[in-house]
């Protein structure tokens, strides 16, 4: 088709007119985009430079080093380890599960893995479980053989890494696991108690603990001292691409390692009193005196704690959690048991401080007491004829206690109960301690809802009924007895090399004669010609001991038994023979330490606690194996044996060959 | 025929054709594909081998068409322009109906040394058959209506084809670009009017609809539309891009961060950086300085092609000039609309920026037609 020139030149200005109006249109979207571009870029530039850094700059906390525990003599209780692992990250070891899995073998070659560990760390590194950036370790707590051997053979093994950090490790494991307890990874119940702990007091949650798997003392010391232990954390700035990988560290704040603590416990005696207990379900507190120190404080059956830093296996935890002699339990502050006639020393010193007797009342003893038509048995069936407070207590008999306990009255008694120590909670860095029970009318009537009666009394005074103590507690009696003085028990001796100050020591009040009267009975218990506790008496004069055997009834007896007497102990099953007690101090002239012993189950308190309780003084008092001198020549022989049995640790804290583990 | 014809002495021929070509058009595109490289460079953090120098072969194959095209008398496309929009329309239907057999979904053919996409050659061999169109078409029949269905349906079937790839971006180009050329062409401006209420209508239906039994789109779709109006709504989902594209642009500043320092792109908090996001690692690095540039450059070369438009006479030459520039512009306004959050994320690439061989080519060959144009100018 042909068009007129004229035709042409009016579209094409039609055309022109049309593009200039597109152009229009286009001009004011380029002015648009261009005002955009400011509004991003230059107005709200440092809203989006900040969101900018929120992405990239990441901050990561570094765990500080864990405080040291040791014992009074610097003896390391509880250190940290480097812990020598080897990581794999995905991402680095290879694209197909062929290549990763090539990577393992041949890592498999130079340190020991087992078929098992591999396919666990073949599951762990599946893309769909962790991201490929993750290291997922493989291999811990490797030699440093094996670690070095790893880092040289790095350039064969892509993706994988050796690291080191540091794990809390007990080089003294069974000996202080009761005490010092052990630490383990924060749990959502942890922080479910911070939390409700920062609701109440507006104490902010330490950001260490959001670490995943970081290390916080479970129970015992590590516990209850874990804010000195921890340290405070440090911080480094982590350049982080999309998905959270590590670039580069930008800066980096050191934290503060956390404080050493030492201990009062001397861990040569805390051994040589772990292995003297052995596998019998017991406790033993050995304390000085004077300002409170517990110098051992031994549960048994103990267990290693470095299981559970190193994560416990169920069979393993099953087999402490199912074991009737409960391993698992500090029965020092946990273990509240009937404290039998080792409470007879608070009857007679209530007794004596109440004025109703003094130490030459006699009181006749015909084998019992009948009131209010029941009878209270003495131990001994025959009776003991007059007794006055020394023979009463050499010779244990029940029937003083009986008739002295009645003229004093229960209050008095508690009262001097807790004067002593009993039925208050002392406080330590330990897990679950118990308050026991020092009863009186008035506790009665509010937990019982019941009337005091006298017969309470009376059983109440040879430390059965109600009473209940701990093998904490009646240490504390004993050292108090033996100086006098309200010593309060402490376990923390220095942070960080500063010492801990001594809470203030007050006498108890004590009439000096009185306490004496006290102390010349427990004298006569070890040393009288019929004292109960003469077979574990010290020979050597001057490490002379001081003590009172206790033999608790742990159920009731049937009407046939009360008549017939008791049975044998032996011929009864475990768990219902009597608990064996025993408190003491030595030396008697000078009182140092006091000692206490509770073994479950373990029949007559004189025969099974007092010889355990004297080896524990030897050991503490003589500072090394106690010597046979000082034991009566009769027994010299057995000793010998009893002491070449003993499994003690090496002066590096390691047990010999054949351990008892 | 037109009015060329009566002059064809006057046109340049033979080698002097060069001295006609406008130098200046051409300086500015290698410009703007420059800056790409430099990013991709930067982007590839430092390498040149991954996404840069593909990309400068890519383009210096695309320069070479360019000539190819340039030294080619307009006419002679003019007389291809129906059949090169049945060539593109059998590509088209070819990629259709493989991916229906069961190949996936498909978009491109090999080649062998590249991968060509039909759609993208469809937005030239679309903008070629229209201006050949209306250049056959008697002025004064342009807005009747019988005469306006045709061009429609020259629009709509390759739309519908890409539509169904599916591919909204390129099919929503494809419609915009063909409506240029129909608006150059002088086609009444009542049609535009109805077309517009039709659409805001629509869109107005589609969004008064949602959350009714009778809703118009699938909630995913309707998902997609409140994540552009409030990306941080979702912020670790598909809000993530917009709002990552914003913090690269606007943490770049004034000057930007420097060369290779742009933190989003290093540390691959934004997506697609190489492909469709490439503007934001050059605001993040470049700053505001650097983005206003590109965009003076991009419109110097719609300011070129307008001008080339309006001294043309020859009505062929100034609508395929038009309806490129269009295309050119489409292109980079929804694709900076939408790395800055001002319209939704539909996946179209910066001409000449973002890394990729169909596109580079197809705009590079389509200023080969406008240089064509340019040169063979009745003067």
């Amino acid at each position: 088709m042909r068009r007129a020139p004229r035709d042409t030149e009016a579209t094409s200005r039609s055309v022109t007119r049309r593009a200039l109006l597109m152009g229009g249109g286009m001009a004011a979207m380029v002015a648009a985009l261009g005002a955009r571009m400011r509004f991003l870029g230059v107005e709200q530039a440092d809203q989006f430079r900040l969101l900018a850094e929120e992405n990239r700059v990441s901050i990561r906390l570094i765990p500080p080093a864990r405080g040291l525990i040791q014992d009074r003599n610097g003896k390391l209780i509880a250190g940290n380890e480097q812990n020598y692992r080897v990581v794999i990250t995905r991402e680095n070891a290879g694209k197909t599960d062929a290549e990763v899995e090539d990577v393992l073998n041949r890592l498999s070659n130079i340190i020991p893995m087992t078929a098992e560990d591999l396919a666990d760390a073949m599951k762990e590194l599946n893309p769909r479980v962790n991201s490929a950036f993750v290291p997922i370790t493989v291999a811990e707590r490797l030699n440093w053989g094996d670690f070095s051997k790893v880092a040289i053979n790095a350039p064969a093994l892509p993706g994988v890494t050796p690291e080191s950090g540091l794990s809390r490790v007990y080089p003294r494991d069974f000996d202080f696991a009761h005490v010092v307890g052990y630490v383990g990874p924060v749990s959502e119940k942890d922080l479910e108690g911070l939390r409700e702990a920062q609701v109440e007091t507006g104490a902010p949650i330490d950001p260490l603990l959001m670490i995943p798997k970081f290390q916080i003392g479970k129970i015992g010391v590590e516990k209850w001292m874990e804010d000195t232990l921890r340290g405070t954390a440090g911080t480094k700035r982590i350049e982080v691409n999309h998905v959270g990988r590590v670039m580069r560290e930008l800066a980096r704040e050191e934290g503060v390692k956390g404080k050493d603590l030492r201990l009062t416990i001397d861990a040569d005696v805390q051994n040589f009193v772990q292995a003297r207990l052995g596998e019998e379900s017991a406790a033993c507190v050995v304390m000085d005196v004077n300002n409170g120190d517990i110098i051992a404080a031994v549960s048994s059956p103990s267990f290693d704690p470095n299981l559970f830093v190193r994560g416990i296996s169920s069979t393993d935890y099953r087999a402490l959690t199912e074991h009737d002699h409960r391993p698992l339990a500090n029965k020092v502050v946990q273990g509240a048991y009937p404290p039998g006639s080792t409470f007879k020393m608070v009857t007679a010193l209530a007794a004596l401080e109440a004025g109703v007797i003094d130490e030459n009342t006699v009181v006749r003893c015909p084998g019992y007491i009948e009131m209010g038509g029941i009878r209270f048995n003495c131990w001994k069936r025959g009776g003991h004829g007059p007794v006055n407070l020394k023979r009463g207590l050499s010779e244990s008999c029940d029937v003083f206690f009986y008739d002295i306990s009645q003229r004093v009255g229960i209050d008095k008694m508690a009262e001097m109960g807790n004067k002593l120590g009993l039925g208050l909670r002392h406080d330590l860095p330990m897990s679950a301690i118990s308050a026991g029970i020092m009863p009186n009318k008035a506790w009665k009537q509010e937990t019982k809802g019941q009337d005091w009666v006298i017969g309470d009394t009376i059983n109440a005074s040879i430390g059965q009924g109600f009473v209940l103590a701990t093998p904490l507690q009646l240490a504390v009696m004993a050292a108090r007895i033996a100086s006098g003085r309200q010593v309060a028990p402490r376990i923390v001796h220095s942070v960080n090399d500063i010492a801990v100050p001594i809470a203030e020591v007050d006498g108890i009040n004590l009439d000096g004669s009185k306490l004496r009267a006290v102390q010349m009975g427990m004298y006569e218990v070890m040393n009288g010609p019929h004292g109960t506790g003469r077979g574990s008496r010290i020979a050597d004069p001057t490490m002379q001991m001081c003590g009172k055997s206790g033999t608790a009834q742990v159920r009731n007896f049937s009407e046939s038994e009360k008549l017939s007497g008791a049975r044998k102990n032996e011929s009864l099953p475990w768990r219902l023979r009597d608990h064996a007690l025993f408190v003491g101090f030595a030396p008697a002239d000078a009182p140092r330490y006091a000692v206490s012993v509770v073994v479950e189950h373990g029949g007559g308190g004189s025969a099974v606690a007092g010889p355990i309780a004297r080896d524990a003084l030897l050991r503490a008092l003589t500072g090394g194996m106690p010597p046979l001198s000082a034991y009566p020549e009769s027994q010299r022989g057995t000793i010998e044996t009893q002491q070449n049995a003993m499994q003690l640790r090496k002066p590096d804290g390691s047990l010999p060959a054949e351990s008892k583990v | 025929m037109s009015f060329m014809e009566y002059r064809l002495k006057l046109a340049p021929s033979g080698i002097a054709k060069v001295f006609y070509i406008h130098w200046a058009l051409i300086l500015v595109l290698i410009a703007i594909a420059a800056i790409g490289w430099l990013m991709l460079y930067s982007i590839a953090g430092g390498d040149i081998d991954t996404w840069a120098l593909p990309q400068i072969k890519r383009f210096g194959m695309g320069l070479g068409l360019m000539f190819f095209v340039a030294f080619i008398p307009i006419w002679f496309w003019r007389s291809m322009s129906g059949v090169s929009y049945l060539v593109a329309m059998l590509l088209l239907l070819v990629v259709h109906f493989f991916g229906t057999v069961g190949m996936g979904a498909q978009r491109w053919i090999d080649l062998g040394f590249m991968r060509l996409q039909p759609s993208e050659l469809m937005k030239v061999t679309l903008v070629m058959v229209l201006a050949a169109y209306y250049d056959w078409l008697d002025d004064k029949k342009v807005s009747r209506p019988l005469w306006v269905i045709i061009p429609v349906v020259l629009i709509l079937v390759p739309t519908y084809l890409v539509l169904k790839q599916p591919n909204l971006g390129t099919a929503m180009m494809l419609v915009l670009g063909g409506a240029g050329v129909m608006f150059a062409a002088g086609v009444s401006l009542w049609y535009f009017g109805v077309v517009g209420l039709l659409g805001g209508g629509g869109i107005a239906a589609v969004i008064t609809s949602e959350g009714t039994p009778w809703q118009l789109l699938h909630d995913y779709q309707y998902k997609r539309i409140h994540t552009f109006l409030d990306p941080s709504a979702d912020p670790l989902g598909t809000g993530y891009n917009i709002i990552q594209a914003k913090i690269a642009l606007g943490s770049g500043g004034w000057a930007g961060k420097g060369f290779m320092q742009g933190t989003q792109s290093r540390l691959n908090f934004l997506p697609e950086k190489h492909t469709d996001f490439i503007f934001t690692t050059l605001g993040e690095e470049f700053g505001f300085i650097g983005a206003i540039s590109l965009l003076a450059l991009y419109t110097l070369v719609l300011v070129f092609c307008i001008i080339a438009a309006i001294q043309n006479r020859d009505r062929f030459s100034q609508l395929l000039i038009i309806g490129v520039a269009m295309n050119f512009f489409l292109y980079l306004a929804v694709n900076l609309a939408m790395v800055m959050g001002m319209a939704p994320v539909v996946g179209v690439p910066l001409p000449l920026l973002s890394y990729g061989g169909s596109a580079t080519l197809v705009i590079l060959l389509a200023f080969g037609l406008v240089q064509s144009a340019i040169v063979h100018r009745p003067r």
